[in-house]
């Protein structure tokens, strides 16, 4: 589609699209949407179907290690959700007429972004805990506002998504919890994983509100429902009531709920060590991508192999229905 | 105007690129009794694979009891932009719903 | 509508329903006060051992082992490919077929570890290298995509007749295992004739992969119908190997011939697994699987 000039069309279309947004209600593939809306959604669905895709490998890291078969299984079913979640958001994404080859070869190229804290190692058993519970936990908080986006085929990914992450949080928040009641070097073990991996997680919610720049046109076209900010308070205090049962602590003296703003507080996140890891300057960044690049060029013989055998059936089914 | 006059995708066309597998859009009969609704879509290089992996993608957790794969290709859908005249004819027809015949409420059986 | 789909995949399509072993299954199960075959977890295994209701003999258990350290290993090697595979959509499938193994391998394990008073868990990660049953098969490595397909193809059309037959064992745990267990497998085996089918057919490079692949894992087929003093000693309660070859041969037949892949050639690789003599591939599984549980022994997790 050519955007010259505005035409009749476009007029109509973007009048209808602000009715949508007005009523809250939802926009279809079809439905003409500004090209900045189309881009601003591709950008975010796709870099959220990449952080799932990236996301299974500091998991997948201990499934051959994990300590008993039944979390094993867990792990196994976790981690595969986690495949199943990127194909869902690649999907939706693919409405908007971006594919998902063009996708994933920004990602394998490494142009496009992907949720900075799995470029964070994973060194022991319990960071499956604080993952599961920290990590999957902020991104339930992040991800149940963005079942009501206003473009419809993310909201339903999102509703498929959240269903089956609210076991990941489960398990996770229960690995950490034997653990805590375990030998002593295990409640260490846990105690440290979640010192490594709570100022990582509160800065899943992006950047604070006067350095987040997409945020309020996201918000302006009800993709976004909640400020970063927002988010990130609320999920401080759930943090704040859940280690309690855990009878861990949070590495963070800071945390308070602040009563004339009945809000809760954390204390200062490093800003500059976040943008040094979505710069590609973490601990992992490479080896992430390496081994996505590994499995997608691996696996392209077989790719092509099975469109070959599709190509050729067909044919012979063609002749037949000649012949 | 009719159905096909919007039929243009947004998706790669199946076999295009040699390599590429083509999107398929999946419907799941989640039990017996139901339509078959649609879940998502997906990549596969045929009927049959899309049909597995399709199994293994949308139902991991009981979601179904049949599964249907369609080419997304194969879809024609209506032009969201004819929208007020496609749907317009109905508007405004409300004897054809029961609550329109007010008088009889209150008759037992009717 | 119905007509174009089954069209689309009648030459390839290859779901056999299993419906007789199904009914058979379910009546099994019940009569050893499990839930139906279809809903058996190893949790209600164990809680059976635990009130007295399911305790293998000596030579069941045996048995149980072996079939456990077989989808055990086969799990972990399997698990390897979750988030490498050749597509994402191939992730899940590999990840589904490595979940119903490992949950094969914990009914099994689970059943065999309660005639000595040892969980799932002691047998799987305190055990040696030499009190492993599995067959040589199972713990060999992933390779490419073809390799794994060939190990698969061969598992799988090894695993569905013996299930098959499994069900009708007159240890009802046994049988009420392989109840639940021949469905997933015949899965398991359509997946793997799938793709058979497909690398052998699909490209030059592809098709030169397969043959790799088969040639790498056939010859490791022979082990599996190899039957000795335990098999012969279990009676009704187990399945004699030998007796499931011929229909090994003519279902993998039918998918090589089609495929127009001939493994007549291949020469049989001598076994042991079964006595613990396993090959060089082993011990180098168990140091990934162990590592962690044997860093904390007693913990629990």
């Amino acid at each position: 589609m050519a955007h010259e000039a505005p035409s009749e069309a476009d007029a109509a279309g973007a009048e209808n699209f602000e009715r949508i947004l007005a009523k809250d209600s939802r926009v279809e593939p079809k439905d003409w949407m500004p090209d900045a809306y189309r881009r601003s959604l591709v950008r975010q669905i796709s870099q959220h179907a990449h952080s799932e895709i990236i996301g299974m490998q500091p998991e997948a890291n201990w499934i051959t290690r994990a300590p008993s078969l039944k979390r094993k299984s867990i792990l196994m079913a976790k981690v595969q959700d986690e495949a199943g979640h990127g194909l869902y958001l690649y999907s939706a994404a693919e409405t908007l007429g971006t594919s998902r080859d063009e996708m994933m070869d920004a990602l394998v190229q490494g142009t496009a972004r992907y949720s900075s804290i799995f470029n964070y190692p994973t060194v022991t058993w319990a960071d499956m805990g604080a993952i599961g519970w920290m990590v999957d936990g902020a991104a339930i908080c992040n991800q149940v506002p963005l079942c009501r986006a206003s473009y419809g085929p993310y909201g339903r990914a999102m509703v498929r998504v959240c269903k089956e992450e609210s076991f990941h949080q489960r398990q996770g928040f229960e690995i950490l919890l034997e653990l805590a009641n375990g030998t002593p070097e295990q409640r260490a073990m846990a105690q440290d994983a979640v010192n490594r991996w709570y100022a990582p997680s509160l800065m899943m919610f992006g950047p604070p509100d006067d350095d987040s720049p997409n945020s309020k046109q996201s918000m302006a076209w009800n993709i976004k429902r909640f400020s970063n900010d927002e988010l990130r308070n609320r999920f401080v205090g759930m943090l704040v009531e859940q280690v309690k049962v855990l009878g861990l602590t949070l590495p963070d003296d800071e945390v308070r709920f602040n009563e004339d703003t009945k809000k809760w507080e954390h204390g200062p996140l490093d800003w500059e060590e976040f943008k040094e890891v979505l710069a590609g300057r973490g601990p992992c960044n490479a080896q992430r991508l390496e081994r996505r690049r590994s499995a997608h060029e691996d696996g392209a013989w077989v790719r092509e192999a099975a469109s070959a055998y599709a190509e050729k059936q067909a044919a012979e089914h063609a002749q037949k229905v000649a012949a | 105007m009719s159905p096909q006059e919007s039929t243009e995708s947004t998706t790669p066309a199946p076999g295009e690129g040699g390599h590429r597998w083509p999107l398929w859009e999946v419907f799941v009969r989640s039990s017996r009794g139901l339509s078959h609704v649609h879940a998502g879509s997906l990549h596969a290089p045929d009927a049959a694979m899309a049909l597995r992996n399709a199994r293994d993608l949308y139902t991991r957790r009981n979601e179904g009891v049949s599964i249907w794969v369609v080419p997304s290709d194969a879809i024609a859908a209506s032009d969201p932009d004819a929208k007020g005249a496609f749907f317009e004819s109905p508007q405004g027809k409300d004897y054809r719903h029961a609550t329109y015949y007010t008088k009889s409420e209150g008759v037992k059986h009717l | 509508m119905t007509q174009s789909l089954g069209d689309a995949s009648a030459s390839a399509t290859r779901i056999l329903p299993s419906s007789s072993p199904r009914s058979q299954a379910r009546d099994g199960a019940l009569a050893a006060g499990a839930p139906p075959g279809n809903a058996l977890r190893p949790e209600d295994i164990a809680l059976a051992a635990q009130q007295g209701a399911a305790k293998p003999g000596e030579d069941v258990a045996n048995y149980a082992l072996r079939l456990g350290d077989d989808a055990l290993i086969l799990a972990q090697r399997l698990a390897h490919w979750i988030s490498r595979a050749p597509e994402l959509e191939e992730d899940v499938a590999l990840g589904n077929i490595a979940l119903d193994q490992l949950g094969h391998a914990r009914s099994f394990l689970t059943y065999a570890g309660s005639a000595w008073g040892k969980t799932e868990d002691e047998l799987a990660y305190f055990r040696r290298e030499p009190e492993f049953r599995s067959a040589h098969l199972f713990e060999q490595p992933n390779g490419d995509f073809a390799a794994t397909i060939a190990r698969q193809f061969i598992v799988a059309n090894y695993q569905f007749p013996l299930y098959r037959a499994l069900v009708n064992s007159s240890d009802p745990l046994l049988a009420a295992i392989a109840a639940k267990a021949v469905k997933e497998v015949d899965y398991h085996r359509d997946h793997s004739t799938q793709w058979v089918l497909r690398l052998a057919g699909g490209t030059e490079e592809s098709r030169r992969r397969m043959i790799a692949g088969l040639k790498l894992m056939w010859p490791f087929v022979g082990e599996l119908f190899e039957d000795d003093a335990l098999t012969a000693r279990l009676g009704d309660a187990g399945v004699v190997p030998s007796s499931l070859k011929a229909e090994f041969d003519r279902a993998t037949a039918e998918v090589l011939d089609e495929a127009e892949l001939d493994v007549s050639a291949y020469p049989m690789a001598t076994g042991g697994g079964r006595q613990g003599r396993h090959s060089e591939h082993l011990g180098f599984v168990l140091a990934e699987l162990q590592v962690l549980a044997r860093e904390f022994p007693g913990a629990s997790w």
